[in-house]
């Protein structure tokens, strides 16, 4: 099967809505620490220099100023990568940012795998767990260029804490420009399925609808549902999975612990159809240096392993 | 010229063909601009200052040196073959899946690595730890962080300035590689701060200042900052960013590239014709 990529990273995707949201608001502030460049800034810092800061390498001053701005009546957007965005500046986030419900946007590159080459220094292997425990947070993940255009307008458009999670480069081309997103609404890609119910998000989806083809060879129907808002989590969707499926594997670029999966069984545990899950992801251990697609396959998310795992859940 | 100085040069030559080698073979892009500016350090620390064995890297007695920014390994990871670690051939599979040379340096994959980094900013507080623990422990190692000048914006390295001096740590040798360029621009360009060493000073470090590519002039110093009793000392390197390969310096496109077949047969060339000269 041949593997189409998007021609712009998610970053850049995710640059065509910050410029556009900050036309709309006149009080909208990007703050980067050294890495106003690397972020998907520069359409922003071409048409409005005054609203863009650099403040240095300098992760929890950054995630400070933006709560300063916010409280003084501004919006602030603030971007890095993964393991600072989630990790370095999490105490910030959580005393200073969602306890007190501002207004600012936390956008989080190399997440995931998508850290590749740099290795687990870079790597965004438990961000969104961190996040997830945080109240009043909302958690994006999109899963290509043209949906993170769409999710990120929607997020900027959002009043309060909201952590977008992107990655690095041009990733598996999944949607096009009539892709549609609601916050807190999960995405039904195959709605008949009935045989399981597999739920992913991220980088993960293309790599699930790869894997359809090898389950549907064995005669398995699934329902697909990608879940690109991790938090406020779409319950219903879950829930009606769990009731019509009985069985749900979920499949995620993060620790199988915290993230998505961890997210769905706290819902399907508590509603009146419990039923197995089974998580894939990165199995509670530290990753290596290498290119995004070759770790991708080798941490467990390669379309034969999903495939199987999805045979063996029926 | 002092022969062992002239070695030196040959070696901190050697690693720049390293660094180069990496920077075209390894996987994707790695930053041979970062690397290339702490070379003669680096190069002065392993072949001539360090008290480190090689056949035993967990030996308890050697020196320590953490490279806080760790984005600048392919320099390290050159050192440390070439002190013979480990095989050279290791050097081919930097940023490959299933390699012992990470994309920033790993203490539990590469053999010599003192301290795992690539976050910046945490280098000189784990430096730090260590000088604590090695005074305590009555050993006369010494211990060497290497620091660039747009990480020292990292609220951490303030930490560790203030408490270095409260806690007696004469065995830590701070290095700052101040090539003036950072990941977005100029440093001053950034944060302009005249007054850096002035404040290092402040807070009760011994500065130090030297040309970061003289040799001679690197050995003193280093070996000045050993000496030194009472305080911790912080040598401010003058460097150059892609220091060694024309192309490269001064130019920050190099932070993180990787060079056309072209431009890397260029920099081997220039690289063999410097040391003709040496
Ligand atoms: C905590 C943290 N934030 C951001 C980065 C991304 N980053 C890697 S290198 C770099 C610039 C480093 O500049 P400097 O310290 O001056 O070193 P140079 O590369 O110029 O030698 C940045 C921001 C990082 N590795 N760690």
């Amino acid at each position: 099967m041949s593997v189409k990529y998007d021609t712009i990273s998610t970053r850049d995707a995710f640059g065509i809505a910050l410029v556009e949201a900050a036309r709309e608001y006149p009080n909208l502030f990007a703050i980067g620490a050294d890495t106003t460049k690397s972020m998907g800034f520069k359409p922003m810092m071409k048409e409005f220099p005054d609203r863009v800061i650099n403040n240095g390498i300098a992760e929890q001053n950054m995630a400070m100023i933006g709560a300063g701005i916010a409280a003084a009546g501004g919006r602030a957007v603030i971007a890095t990568y993964a393991p600072f965005a989630s990790m370095r500046i999490s105490e910030q986030v959580r005393t200073f940012i969602c306890y007190p419900d501002l207004d600012v946007k936390i956008i989080s590159g190399l997440s995931g795998l998508s850290g590749n080459i740099e290795g687990v220094t870079h790597q965004g292997l438990e961000d969104i767990g961190v996040m997830r425990s945080m109240a009043n947070m909302v958690i994006v993940v999109p899963a290509d260029a043209a949906s993170c255009t769409i999710a990120s307008r929607e997020v900027l458009k959002y009043t309060g804490p909201a952590y977008l999670r992107i990655g690095r480069g041009a990733v598996e081309q999944v949607f096009d420009s009539s892709y549609k997103f609601v916050l807190g609404k999960a995405n039904l890609l195959d709605a008949a399925g009935t045989d399981v119910a597999v739920i992913c998000n991220g980088c993960a989806v293309a790599r699930v609808l790869r894997a359809k083809a090898l389950w549907e060879n064995a005669g398995i129907h699934a329902r697909i549902i990608e879940m690109p808002t991790v938090k406020p989590i779409d319950a219903e969707a879950i829930l009606a999975a769990a009731h019509d499926c009985g069985r749900i594997v979920t499949v995620e670029e993060h620790n199988v612990i915290g993230g998505l999966g961890s997210a769905v069984c706290e819902v399907v545990c508590s509603g009146d159809a419990p039923c197995l899950v089974t998580r894939v992801g990165i199995d509670d251990m530290y990753t290596e240096s290498g290119p995004h697609d070759q770790l991708l396959d080798k941490y467990n998310l390669s379309p034969e392993h999903i495939a199987a795992v999805v045979k063996s859940a029926v | 010229m002092n022969e062992s100085i002239r070695e030196l040069k040959l070696m901190a030559n050697t690693i720049r063909r390293d660094i180069v080698d990496i920077a075209y073979k390894a996987q994707g892009p790695s930053h041979p601009g970062p690397a290339l500016s702490c070379t003669d350090i680096v190069t002065a620390l392993y072949f001539n200052i360090m008290k480190v064995d090689p056949a035993n890297p967990q030996w308890p007695e050697r020196d320590r040196l953490i490279l806080s920014k760790g984005h600048a390994c392919p320099v390290i990871y050159s050192a440390l073959a070439e002190k013979g670690y480990f095989p050279k051939e290791w050097l081919e599979t930097v940023r490959r899946v299933g390699s012992h040379l990470q994309g920033h340096p790993d203490m539990k994959k590469t053999p010599g690595v003192d301290m795992t980094s690539g976050s910046l900013g945490n280098g000189l507080a784990a430096a730090l730890g260590m000088a604590v623990y090695l005074k305590h422990e009555g050993k006369s190692s010494q211990v060497y962080c290497i620091l660039g000048d747009g990480e020292i914006q990292e609220g951490l390295v303030w930490e560790a300035v203030l408490a270095a001096p409260a806690l007696g740590c004469d065995n830590l040798t701070a290095i700052v590689d101040c090539n003036h360029l950072q990941s977005c621009g100029a440093v001053p360009d950034i944060q302009d701060v005249p007054g850096m060493a002035r404040a290092w000073e402040d807070l009760g470090w011994n500065v130090l200042r030297c040309n970061g590519h003289n040799m001679e002039e690197i050995v003193s110093t280093l070996e000045a900052a050993r000496d030194f009793r009472g305080r911790p000392t912080v040598i401010m390197a003058d460097t150059v960013k892609g220091k060694g390969v024309s192309y490269m310096e001064f130019n920050n496109d190099w932070h993180q590239k990787v060079p056309t077949k072209e431009q890397y047969e260029l920099a081997v060339q220039e690289l063999e014709e410097a040391r003709i000269c040496l």
